[in-house]
């Protein structure tokens, strides 16, 4: 497993294609929707956390459509799959690659949010990193799966938002709402529910998609 | 009596209504050298992906080293090396990054020094350090071939492997392959060319619409007999498409 993340990892510094897609989409979705909102409205601290989802999923799906488009070059998904390695592992490996690469964006697009949406700066922001990397985790792990059948479509670009979407809208809604609720660095307590849903959502598909990897890979 | 490397019995695989592989039987002992002929859409890559276990059967049995591969897939990967007209290189890495990263994964030990020796098998040391999409096709052909003979494997398949090459670096590839035929790997080669199947192997295997046709050592007759008899097996065979059925 060490081995594919290094090599992923390898192949990010070496092209940089990823990441710099991720920062830079998170960025202007976050520009784009910072100006759709009255500077002096409460409204713009209403929308906050869901303009900053919307950036973290859309960022998200680009980084999972380019996440296997590197083992399409030269069949090397094939040359992964001759390997000698559970192809559960296989599957793990991607996830943990796409979980720190996503992750890595947050690094630039929070603090771009936390400028544009004048959220005042607090250990609420702690907080709501952590939950965006929770909900990354999840949104990992069904993608990763997604993104694997997707790249033997013809239409993987469009496919791959198509089947993923739909799936992790519960995810999305308990991320908006627990970040609606860290921002203005209230109480958690009646926010449990929302975080187990996403904690049980990673647990699920990280299951799931280990589990079904080998079938998904399969011609 | 030493199992055979690979052992089909009905070996049947299906895309929808159609047979690419049509319980196929096939036994092949250690150190063979087989060539694999057959029209397009005869089923031998099917057979040979088959083989490297990137697909399964729809039905029959296939053993590999006397083990089933439907239960210990991951064990005979080990024992196999797959090259194909794609290289399965990472463009962005360097030859000896593609090795390195191939021999972790196949928990190769002595990686650094056997990565040196396999590029310098290939002759391709002086390129070890240039990405690979900067590499001309056969020398991105001959880091293939020292991928696929890295964790040193006793069966090799080769899937059109001469595929894109010049005279030179195909004449240079036949030498390799011979070399480690002579070193008691089984080889596997499905390709187009009589000439190289009839120059590298010592039995030849015809396909035709899934099923196997002829099956005989090469040493039987000459080439110009064999391609007489080859072309008679393909009309028989009937080789306008692959066999279809429910």
């Amino acid at each position: 497993m060490f081995a594919l993340l290094r090599k992923d990892l390898q192949i990010e510094f070496r092209t940089k294609e990823t990441l710099s897609s991720l920062f830079l989409l998170g960025l202007l979705t976050l520009l784009v929707l910072s100006f759709a909102f009255d500077p002096t409205s409460d409204l713009r601290g209403e929308a906050a956390p869901g303009a900053l989802w919307v950036a973290v999923i859309f960022a998200g799906v680009l980084g999972l459509n380019r996440s296997f488009l590197a083992e399409r070059d030269n069949e090397c998904l094939q040359g992964l799959l001759l390997c000698p390695v559970d192809r559960g592992t296989i599957y793990l490996a991607k996830v943990v690659a796409n979980f720190l690469f996503m992750l890595a964006a947050q690094v630039v697009i929070v603090p771009v949010f936390v400028f544009f949406f004048n959220v005042p700066a607090s250990l609420g922001l702690v907080g709501v990193f952590l939950t965006i990397a929770i909900g990354l985790l999840g949104f990992s792990a069904v993608g990763t799966l997604f993104a694997a059948i997707a790249v033997r479509t013809r239409a993987r670009e469009v496919m791959l938002p198509l089947l993923l979407l739909p799936l992790v809208v519960p995810l999305f809604i308990a991320g908006v709402k627990v970040t609606g609720r860290l921002l203005p660095a209230k109480p958690l307590g009646d926010m449990a529910p929302w975080l187990h849903l996403m904690v049980g959502f990673d647990v699920v598909f990280l299951v799931v998609g280990w589990l079904v990897f080998e079938y998904a890979v399969e011609e | 009596m030493a199992d055979p490397v690979i052992g089909a019995c009905g070996l049947t695989r299906r895309f929808g209504n159609v047979a690419a592989l049509d319980a196929l039987d096939l036994a092949v002992g250690p150190g063979e050298a087989v060539a694999l002929f057959g029209p397009n859409g005869a089923g031998k890559t099917t057979l040979l992906r088959l083989l490297a276990t990137l697909l399964r059967p729809t039905a029959g049995e296939l053993r590999l080293f006397g083990r089933a591969v439907a239960d210990e897939g991951a064990a005979v990967r080990h024992r196999i090396g797959l090259l194909s007209h794609h290289s399965f290189l990472y463009p962005d890495l360097t030859p000896t990054e593609n090795l390195d990263f191939y021999a972790r994964m196949f928990g190769t030990p002595g990686r650094a020094a056997r990565v040196r020796e396999v590029l310098d098998r290939v002759g391709l040391v002086g390129w070890a350090h240039r990405p690979v999409r900067t590499l001309s096709r056969g020398l991105e052909q001959r880091c293939a071939l020292a991928r696929a003979l890295l964790h040193e494997p006793e069966l090799l398949l080769l899937d059109e492997p001469f595929t894109g090459l010049d005279v030179d670096a195909a004449g240079m590839l036949s030498d390799l392959l011979r070399q480690a035929h002579a070193g008691g790997t089984t080889l596997l080669l499905v390709t187009h060319d009589l000439w190289r199947g009839f120059e590298l192997c010592t039995r030849a295997v015809v396909l035709v619409r899934g099923r196997l046709v002829r099956d005989a050592p090469i040493g039987e007759s000459t080439r110009d007999e064999f391609e007489r008899t080859y072309v008679g097996a393909l009309h028989a065979g009937g080789s306008s498409g692959p066999a279809t059925g429910g």
